[in-house]
């Protein structure tokens, strides 16, 4: 049975593309079919990060219109045969996106894949709304910080009424991804902890990703951190996530990259 | 940096930050609605409310407060004076406390007048008694 994921998060910047791509990966990596649908018309960067801006012809507003087919505008991963990518318009009005329209290509893209993950645009307007309408499952990408913590907090609001669920009386399934979260200066008290994002939050907890340098480089060259056969810190943590979307029950943990006494001394100071 | 300042605790300013977004978010939530849920209880209070009572879903207002350990759910019922003595006559449970909190408001208990017998002028809408419902829960 297909499900809908979106990711969102109401503030921008705080890695909902990023989380996108390397979920994507990880589940197209379990073996599942994966489309992963750029919501963010106008400012399009999903293909940037899974390295496909090259390959982009139709988007999702031609589907939309019916200008284009939905198997000319998916872009099929090159390293991962079961993970696609349906990008949004770079040029078009987000207007152009109608309810309508978008329920359509959903449908449609749920004969194909097992999961559709919808990246939201940032902010609580349209495009933000749209893009998690038809959603089964949500993911709040959160920083431990407290602008992120709010907008969050209005995001899980517009989750329990402006999607189709929610008005169906249904629960809407939420999870909470804290990422750029820097265990160390979260214990000594400089940065929201965990436990404190939760309690105020209070949706279940689906990762940890620790703040690491290798998600800068993974999207310099677009390749989402899951896809390496050497995991990182911040890959591990998704791909955790990722088998806990499946159902999977995983203790959670904030993976890192540093070892031993040594590191543990002198790289608190870096921190 | 000294060894004293090395070992000293340095600033801590996520209890500041988790202190502010608890408060502001107590005071958002109540403005934009809440989650949902705030919208459903109210749908199914008036609900329940309307089987009993001819209120109208705007005569009932329900707030909720977050706290540490404990959080407030409020709810405000306003309904037409003569029909309060039925209330009065179904004594509240304990676990929640009605409290008639509009002193100049006729004072009605079981012993006290039948409702028809007040008159049409007390089934004046403006004469409301209103009925304080405060529910407290384990945060």
């Amino acid at each position: 049975m297909a499900k809908v994921l979106v990711v969102t998060s109401g503030k921008g910047g705080v890695g909902k593309t990023t989380s996108t791509a390397a979920l994507g990966v990880a589940l197209a990596k379990g073996g599942k079919n994966v489309v992963l649908v750029d919501f963010d018309v106008g400012l399009r960067n999903l293909d940037l990060v899974m390295g496909a801006e090259r390959r982009v012809v139709y988007d999702l507003i031609n589907v939309v219109q019916g200008d284009a087919k939905l198997a000319q505008a998916l872009i099929r991963d090159k390293r991962i045969q079961t993970l696609s990518l349906l990008p949004a318009s770079q040029t078009r009005d987000k207007d152009a996106l109608t309810d309508e329209g978008v329920a359509r290509v959903i449908a449609e893209l749920k004969e194909k894949f097992d999961w559709i993950i919808c990246d939201s645009p940032a902010g609580i307007e349209r495009g933000a709304t749209l893009a998690m309408r038809h959603a089964d499952v949500a993911i709040v990408v959160t920083n431990p910080e407290v602008s992120s913590v709010r907008d969050s907090d209005r995001i899980i609001g517009l989750l329990d009424s402006k999607t189709e669920k929610a008005e169906r009386g249904e629960h809407m399934d939420k999870h909470l991804l804290l990422t750029r979260y820097d265990a160390a200066r979260a214990e000594r008290g400089e940065m929201l902890k965990v436990e404190d994002v939760l309690e105020i939050l209070s949706i279940p907890l689906l990762g940890i990703i620790p703040e690491s340098e290798e998600v800068l480089r993974a999207s310099n060259v677009g390749a989402p951190v899951t896809l390496s056969d050497t995991p990182s810190a911040p890959a591990r943590a998704y791909l955790d996530a990722a088998r806990r979307l499946n159902g999977e029950a995983l203790e959670m943990t904030v993976p890192s990259d540093r070892k031993g006494l040594f590191g543990k001394l002198f790289g608190r100071r870096a921190a | 940096m000294n060894l004293i300042s090395f070992f000293k605790r340095p600033n801590t300013s996520a209890p500041v930050a988790r202190e502010r977004l608890k408060l502001m978010l107590a005071h958002e939530r109540a403005a934009f609605g809440a989650s949902d849920v705030i919208a459903l209880l109210q749908d199914e209070i008036v609900a329940v409310i309307a089987k009993h009572f001819p209120v109208e879903p705007e005569a009932i207002k329900i707030r909720m407060d977050r706290g540490d350990a404990i959080s407030t759910l409020e709810v405000e019922v306003e309904i037409p004076t003569p029909l309060c003595v039925n209330i009065s006559l179904n004594a509240p449970k304990p676990e929640l406390k009605a409290v008639n909190s509009e002193a100049d408001a006729p004072r009605l208990a079981s012993s006290g007048p039948k409702p028809d017998s007040l008159g049409p002028a007390l089934a004046n809408a403006a004469k409301r008694e209103r009925v304080d419902l405060h529910i407290e829960a384990d945060g």
